[in-house]
């Protein structure tokens, strides 16, 4: 039976009660995307760049709620700086990043960011956790809200481009 | 042609001076140093750097605590680093948001570079664009007073205003010395404050 790993990361959100989901779309976070803007109960945030989603973190937890940013490989550099907010005021932070340029990847324009983004959360204290397989989903998100929202870490998962299927190109219906 | 006679602390001290429960939060430089010294307060959160966050900070607070005023106060090149937050901002426009940039035209930080804003940009038409309907730019004290007079109001959308101020240098040794620089401990106060714990 396969496992449908977006509704099974949207429990586990669900389950710690995060309030705000920001986002930069991907292909790969499309079910989980639509799974939040669908609820109610939480903020589902459209940013224009990445960085955003890491301020906007910073001031919701500021208030009290709990929040996670979805976001490309591509657009992990973009939020360096930005990681300083982390850092410096210790703010728990959670991110999951759908991952490009490592596994089939047709675009060789991915590659270079795909295979540093490791090393850019890490160079910037965030700790890395990665998923490869469905069935690691709910025991990896169960111990990364754990380490983030009671903890009060930074942690990134990396949802691998084995896990997500690499992009192909669908004609348009 | 506006003049910029405005003195930013005469504004900043006028934005705060009704305040009550607003919560506040800075951007790095001037905005953070002035704020502090014109009005500490246990709501308010100071950046001392990421750039271009203040906005999107403000969001995500007044997202959280939608029954309180969240009013940014920033600079005009802090403001156009996090010009692509306006639209998110806008997308989701809260209505207990209030964003206020102090435009001088110039980096202050860094040694008064000029910045886009003094000749080409206009920060209020840009904030327009992105869709925060309620974007003006305000040139006299009358402005300012309007924009007091209802900054702790909840509105059914954001506001955003630049205040044209005077490109006035301060020598701020003392007032840099005073303002809190420990992130983490700015963060719990802010949270203690709001009774939302400190972890």
């Amino acid at each position: 039976m396969s496992i449908d790993w977006p509704e099974t990361i949207y429990q586990k959100l669900k389950d710690v009660g995060v309030a705000q989901v920001s986002y930069v779309p991907d292909a790969g976070h499309t079910k989980l995307i639509n799974a939040v803007i669908a609820d109610p109960e939480i903020h589902s945030v459209s940013l224009t760049s990445e960085e955003e989603g890491v301020a906007l973190t910073t001031g919701a937890w500021l208030g009290g709620d709990k929040s996670v940013l979805l976001m490309q490989s591509s657009g992990v550099g973009n939020c360096v700086n930005m990681l300083s907010l982390i850092k410096s005021c210790k703010i728990p932070f959670l991110t999951l990043v759908t991952m490009r340029g490592e596994w089939g990847e047709f675009n060789p324009w991915q590659v270079p960011m795909g295979s540093t983004t490791q090393t850019s959360f890490e160079m910037m204290g965030v700790h890395v956790m990665r998923i490869n397989d469905p069935s690691e989903v709910s025991e990896v998100l169960a111990a990364a809200t754990r380490m983030v929202f009671e903890g009060g870490s930074s942690v990134a998962i990396l949802l691998s481009q084995k896990l997500i299927g690499a992009k192909v190109f669908e004609e348009a219906k | 042609m506006p003049d910029q006679t405005l003195d930013r602390l005469d504004v900043v001290a006028e934005l705060l001076k009704d305040r009550g429960d607003a919560l506040v939060v800075t951007g790095l430089g001037s905005s953070t140093y002035d704020v502090s010294a014109l009005g500490d307060n246990h709501r308010n959160f100071y950046l001392w750097g990421a750039m271009g966050g203040a906005a999107a900070i403000g969001l995500g607070l007044a997202l959280a605590q939608p029954e309180t005023p969240v009013i940014v106060i920033t600079g005009d090149g802090e403001m156009l680093m996090g010009a692509g937050s306006l639209a998110t901002i806008a997308k989701q426009s809260p209505g207990n948001l209030k964003i206020v940039v102090l435009d001088n035209g110039h980096y202050g930080e860094t040694g008064m570079q000029e910045a886009h804003t003094n000749t080409v940009t206009d920060l209020t038409m840009m904030a327009k664009g992105a869709g925060i309907k309620q974007s003006i730019t305000i040139t006299d004290h009358a402005g300012v007073q309007q924009l007091v007079d209802g900054i702790t109001r909840i509105e059914n959308a954001s506001t955003f205003a630049v205040i044209k101020v005077s490109a006035k240098s301060y020598f701020r040794a003392e007032t840099v010395a005073k303002t809190i620089k420990d992130g983490a401990y700015n963060r719990a106060r802010v949270r203690v404050a709001l009774g939302v714990g400190i972890e």
